[in-house]
C-alpha cells in the first residue's frame, strides 16, 4: 500500500515537474516583460537596470536552474509590477476563488448527481428527456456567454442580483450558478449512464429477489457502485472548476486568483503567472489523487487487492 | 378447475407474459400452467428463448420494465402473486419464495462483504440484532458447507471462486427457510465438479428443510440427477410436463424426444488411425504470468502451462479438457502464438512456427484458424456475412471474385443458403452464426482447426448438429482439429484423443474409450463422476 502511494506521489511530482519547465519555456518565448511594464520612452540604463533586477540578464540555464530551486523551495519571487510577495498577492485572492469554487462545486453535485440518478430510473420517460436536454443545454454552452445571459436578465431586466463585484451574499449567486450549471449538467449526463449500467446488473436483481425496497436499490445498491465512474469526473471537475474560474471570475468582476491570472498575463508579470499556473496544475494534480484515494474507498476490489 | 389443488404450494394457471411490438414473436410465455408440490424439485427444460427464466421472473415479481403479465393467476399461501401490492410483495421476495441466478459472481454486489449481503435479508425481513444475525449468517456459511465461515463473513465478492460465490447466494435464498427456492440456471457458469458439489448441497438442503425446489436448466443431465417431475418448454409454452421417469423414459412430445436425443452422451465415438506427418507438433510448451506485481517488486509467478507436448495428424481431432483455469485456452493460444511461450518448440506443416518472425508469422497463420466460443461477438455487427468469409483469401491474395464466389460454395457446405451472402449477422441465430464462423474460418483451407469452446454456448439441439457439421466437413477436408471443451461429453463425442488438463499440465492422454473406461488418473475419475446424469445412467 505504501509503495502504490510512493508510486502515486512521484508520477504527482513528475507532472509538476513538467508543468513547470513548460511555463518558463512558454513565457520565455512569447514576449519581453519589460516592454510591457515599462513605458515605452523609457531609457535604455532603465530597461538594463529593470532587467538586472530580476535577473533576466543571465543565461537562460541559469535563470531556469534558480527558477527551478525557488519553485521547488516555495520562493516564487516578487512581483514584476509592484514588488510585493507573489505569494501575498495570491494569498489574498484565493479566498474568494475558493468561496466560489466550492459554491459551485456544491450546485454542481447536489443538482448534477440527484438528476442523473433520477433521469436513470425515468429512464425514456418525459423528466428523463427533460433533464437531459438541460444537461446539454448545461454543458453545450460556453459559460461566458451562459454568464452574459444571467446578468441581461437578472441584473439588467429583473434587476434582482448585482451584475458584479463582491459585498453581499447575493453577489455569488450568479458567478456560482454560471459555474456550477454547466458543470452540473456534465455530471447529470454521466451519473445517469453509470446508474444505466449499474441497474442492468444481475445484483441489482438479486437485491430485489432478496425482498430489498425499491430505494433501498437504488440508494445501497446502485449509487455505491454508480459512484466510481461518477467520482472520477467530480474529481476532473474541480480541476477544470478552478480552470473555468478564470472566464467566470472576468465576467463578474469576482476578485479572485482567475482574474489575478488575466491580469498578470496581460502585463508579462511572470513571476505571478507562474505561481499561478503552478498552483492551477497543483490543484488538477492534488484532485487526482485524491480521485485515486476515493477509487480504493469506493471500490473493494481496488482496496482488496493492493493489500495482497 | 380448482385453482389451487391440496399439497402445492405454487400453482400457475395460464399465465402469459407479452413481449413488446416488434419481437419475433408475440408472448415471451403463453398459458403457462404447472404446480410444484410441497418438498418436490421440479424442473424447467428448455433451450433458449423457451420462456423458462421469463416464468421464474413472472413469479418472483421481477419481469423486465418492458414484459407485462397478460392473464392468468399464480397462487401462492392464498394469494395470487400477479395482484398483490408491492408491501405484499416484498415482504413475500426473500421470505417465502427466494431466487439463485445463473452467474453467481455477477449476483454479488461487489462493494458489500459477503457476510453483509446475506445479513441484509435477515435485516429487511427480522427485528433481529445486530449479533444474532451474524451468528445467523455464519450458521448459515455452515450449512452451505463455506468453508472457514469467520473469515469469509468479511471477504468481499471477488476474492470467493464461483462455486464459493454461489454458496452464498444459496445462503442468501434459504436464510429465512422460504418455501420455495427458485434456481434459475444456478450451475451453467461452474466447472462440472463444482456442479456436482452444488447439485449434491440442493438435494440435501431439499432433505433437511423439506424447501420446494423450481430449478431452471437447459441441462438434461442435470434433470436426470436432480428432478423428481419435469416441465419441458418451448416457444413460451409447456409442452410437456411430467414424472422424472415419465419424461425421461418415455417421452411423449417429439420436441422432448429430439431435446433428449440430442443431449450428448458419455460414449466413445468408432476409433479411427492417423499415420500420416503430423500436422502439429508442439514441445515442452511453457507459459507463465505474473500476477500481483507493481513498480518495485515483480509478484509472483503462475504456471499457466507448464511443459506441455502435443501432436495432432492429419485428419486428426484432439479434444483438451478441462476446469476454468486448467491452461486449456492459454495452451491454444501459444500454439498459434496469439501469445508467445516462454519457452517450448511449435512445428506446424514441417514449419517451425515458433522461430517465424512477425511478417512470416501473419502469412503463416493462414493454415491454422479459431472457432471461438461466443459466435455472438465473433462476427462484425457492420460486415455481410459473406464478405466475412470472403476477407480471409483476400488478404492473403486471392482475387475478390474468386473469394466471393468460395464465400457461396462454403456457406452451401456448412447448410446454409448461398443467397444469405449480402445478410448481416444479426439476422441470423445462434446456431447459423456459428455455421459462418466454421465457414469464415475453413474460406483459408487451414491444415489445423481451433475450436475453443466452440459449441458451450450453444443449444444443446444445435450443439449436435454444430457437432456432426464439424465432423462431416472434417471429413472431406482432413483438416486437423484441437477442440477445446470443459464438457467430457462433447469431447468424447468428437475427438480421437482426449487430453486432460490440470494446473497447465497434460495429466492424462487417451481415446475416449480408454478415459472413459479405463481412467488412470483420480482428475479423471473425479471429472467423469462429476458429469451430469453420469451417476443416473449407472444406476439406470
Amino acid at each position: 500500500m505504501l509503495r502504490f502511494w510512493l508510486v502515486k506521489l512521484l508520477r504527482a511530482t513528475v507532472t509538476l515537474w513538467l508543468v513547470v519547465t513548460s511555463v518558463f519555456i512558454v513565457l520565455r518565448t512569447s514576449g519581453d516583460p519589460v516592454q510591457s511594464l515599462l513605458p515605452p520612452d523609457a531609457t535604455i540604463e532603465e530597461i538594463e537596470q529593470f532587467r538586472e533586477a530580476w535577473g533576466l540578464d543571465r543565461p537562460l540555464t541559469e535563470q531556469y536552474a534558480k527558477y527551478v530551486v525557488n519553485m521547488a523551495t516555495g520562493d516564487f519571487g516578487k512581483s514584476y509590477r509592484d514588488g510585493r510577495q507573489v505569494t501575498t498577492i495570491i494569498a489574498e485572492r484565493v479566498p474568494w476563488t475558493l468561496f466560489l469554487g466550492l459554491t459551485a462545486y456544491a450546485v454542481a453535485v447536489l443538482l448534477g448527481v440527484p438528476l442523473g440518478i433520477l433521469a436513470a430510473i425515468r429512464r425514456n420517460t418525459f423528466v428523463d428527456r427533460l433533464i437531459m436536454s438541460f444537461a446539454v443545454f448545461g454543458f453545450a454552452l460556453p459559460n461566458f456567454f451562459f454568464g452574459i445571459l444571467l446578468i441581461l436578465l437578472f441584473s439588467l431586466n429583473l434587476r434582482m442580483l448585482p451584475s458584479s463585484g463582491t459585498g453581499t451574499w447575493m453577489h455569488v449567486i450568479m458567478p456560482a450558478a454560471t459555474l456550477g450549471l454547466t458543470t452540473a449538467g456534465a455530471l447529470a449526463r454521466f451519473t445517469r449512464s453509470a446508474m444505466l449500467d449499474v441497474l442492468g446488473k444481475v445484483y441489482i436483481r438479486a437485491a430485489a429477489a432478496k425482498g430489498v425496497s425499491f430505494a433501498g436499490r437504488i440508494l445501497r445498491h446502485a449509487l455505491p457502485n454508480a459512484a466510481i465512474p461518477v467520482v472520477t469526473v467530480m474529481g476532473l471537475n474541480l480541476g477544470a472548476l478552478l480552470g473555468g474560474a478564470i472566464v467566470v471570475e472576468t465576467v463578474f468582476a469576482w476578485p479572485g486568483v482567475g482574474r489575478l491570472l488575466v491580469s498578470s498575463v496581460s502585463s508579462r508579470d511572470l513571476a505571478v503567472v507562474q505561481a499561478l499556473v503552478l498552483m492551477i496544475a497543483a490543484t488538477m494534480v492534488v484532485a487526482n489523487l485524491t480521485v485515486d484515494l476515493l477509487y480504493g474507498v469506493l471500490d473493494p476490489r481496488i482496496r482488496v487487492a493492493s493489500k495482497d | 378447475m380448482n385453482d389451487h389443488p391440496p399439497g402445492a404450494v405454487i400453482s400457475l394457471r395460464d399465465v402469459s407474459v407479452s413481449l413488446p411490438e416488434g419481437s419475433d414473436r408475440k408472448y415471451a410465455i403463453r398459458n403457462v400452467s404447472f404446480d410444484l408440490k410441497a418438498g418436490e424439485i421440479l424442473c424447467v427444460v428448455g433451450e433458449s428463448g423457451s420462456g423458462k427464466s421469463v416464468t421464474a421472473q413472472a413469479i418472483m415479481g421481477l419481469l423486465p420494465g418492458n414484459l407485462r403479465c397478460e392473464s392468468g393467476s399464480i397462487q401462492f399461501a392464498g394469494r395470487d402473486l400477479l395482484r398483490v401490492d408491492d408491501t405484499e410483495r416484498r415482504a413475500i421476495t426473500g421470505r417465502q419464495i427466494a431466487m439463485i441466478f445463473q452467474e453467481p459472481t455477477a449476483a454479488l454486489n461487489p462493494v458489500f462483504r459477503v457476510g453483509d449481503l446475506v445479513a441484509e435479508t435477515f435485516r429487511i425481513h427480522t427485528k433481529l440484532s445486530g449479533t444474532q444475525i451474524r451468528q445467523k449468517v455464519l450458521d448459515l456459511f455452515r450449512e452451505v458447507r463455506l468453508p472457514e465461515p469467520e473469515r469469509l463473513y468479511n471477504n468481499y465478492p471477488h476474492q470467493l471462486s464461483g462455486g464459493q460465490c454461489q454458496r452464498v447466494m444459496i445462503a442468501t435464498a434459504l436464510a429465512l427457510q422460504p418455501q420455495v427456492l427458485i434456481a434459475d440456471e444456478p450451475t451453467t457458469a461452474l466447472d462440472v465438479t463444482t456442479q456436482a458439489q452444488i447439485l449434491k448441497l440442493l438435494l440435501d438442503l431439499r432433505r433437511e428443510t423439506g424447501t420446494s425446489i423450481i430449478f431452471i436448466t437447459h441441462d438434461f443431465g442435470v434433470v436426470a440427477e436432480l428432478a423428481d417431475r419435469v416441465a419441458v418448454m418451448r416457444h413460451g409454452e409447456v409442452v410437456e410436463i411430467g414424472t422424472h421417469q415419465q419424461v425421461l423414459q418415455h417421452p411423449q412430445h417429439d420436441y422432448t424426444k429430439a431435446l433428449i436425443a440430442a443431449v450428448p452422451k458419455l460414449e466413445a465415438g468408432a476409433p479411427r488411425t492417423f499415420n500420416g506427418p503430423a500436422v502439429l507438433q508442439a514441445t515442452h510448451i511453457r507459459k507463465s504470468f505474473r500476477s500481483g506485481g507493481n513498480f518495485f517488486s515483480r509478484g509472483r509467478s503462475v504456471d499457466a502451462v507448464a511443459d506441455v507436448d502435443v501432436t495432432l495428424h492429419r485428419g486428426e481431432t484432439l479434444g483438451l479438457v478441462g476446469e476454468s483455469g486448467s491452461g486449456k485456452s492459454t495452451l491454444a493460444q501459444c500454439i498459434i502464438r496469439l501469445i508467445d511461450p516462454n519457452a517450448g518448440e511449435i512445428n506446424i506443416d514441417g514449419v517451425r512456427f515458433s522461430d517465424l518472425d512477425k511478417k512470416a508469422l501473419r502469412h503463416a497463420r493462414a493454415k491454422i484458424q479459431i472457432v471461438f466460443q461466443d459466435p455472438y461477438s465473433a462476427l462484425d455487427p457492420r460486415q455481410k456475412i459473406g464478405e466475412a468469409i470472403a476477407e480471409g483469401p483476400m488478404i492473403h491474395g486471392m482475387y475478390g471474385g474468386e473469394a466471393r464466389t468460395r464465400a457461396r460454395s462454403l456457406l452451401k457446405d456448412v447448410g446454409l443458403d448461398p443467397e444469405a451472402f449480402d445478410r448481416y449477422p444479426h439476422e441470423f441465430s445462434g446456431g447459423q452464426r456459428q455455421r459462418i464462423c466454421i465457414a469464415r474460418a475453413l474460406a483459408l483451407d487451414p491444415l489445423l482447426l481451433i475450436a475453443d469452446e466452440a459449441v458451450s454456448a450453444l443449444d444443446v439441439s444445435i450443439q449436435a448438429q454444430i457437432l456432426e457439421l464439424l465432423a462431416k466437413l472434417q471429413k472431406e477436408r482432413a483438416f486437423a482439429m484441437l477442440f477445446i471443451t470443459h464438457d467430457l461429453r462433447v469431447a468424447s463425442k468428437i475427438c480421437d484423443r482426449i487430453a486432460v488438463m490440470r494446473q497447465g499440465r497434460i495429466i492424462e492422454q487417451a481415446t475416449p474409450a480408454d478415459i472413459l473406461l479405463h481412467p488412470q488418473q483420480d482428475y479423471t475419475r473425479e471429472l467423469l463422476a462429476a458429469v451430469p446424469g453420469a451417476q443416473h445412467r449407472e444406476s439406470a
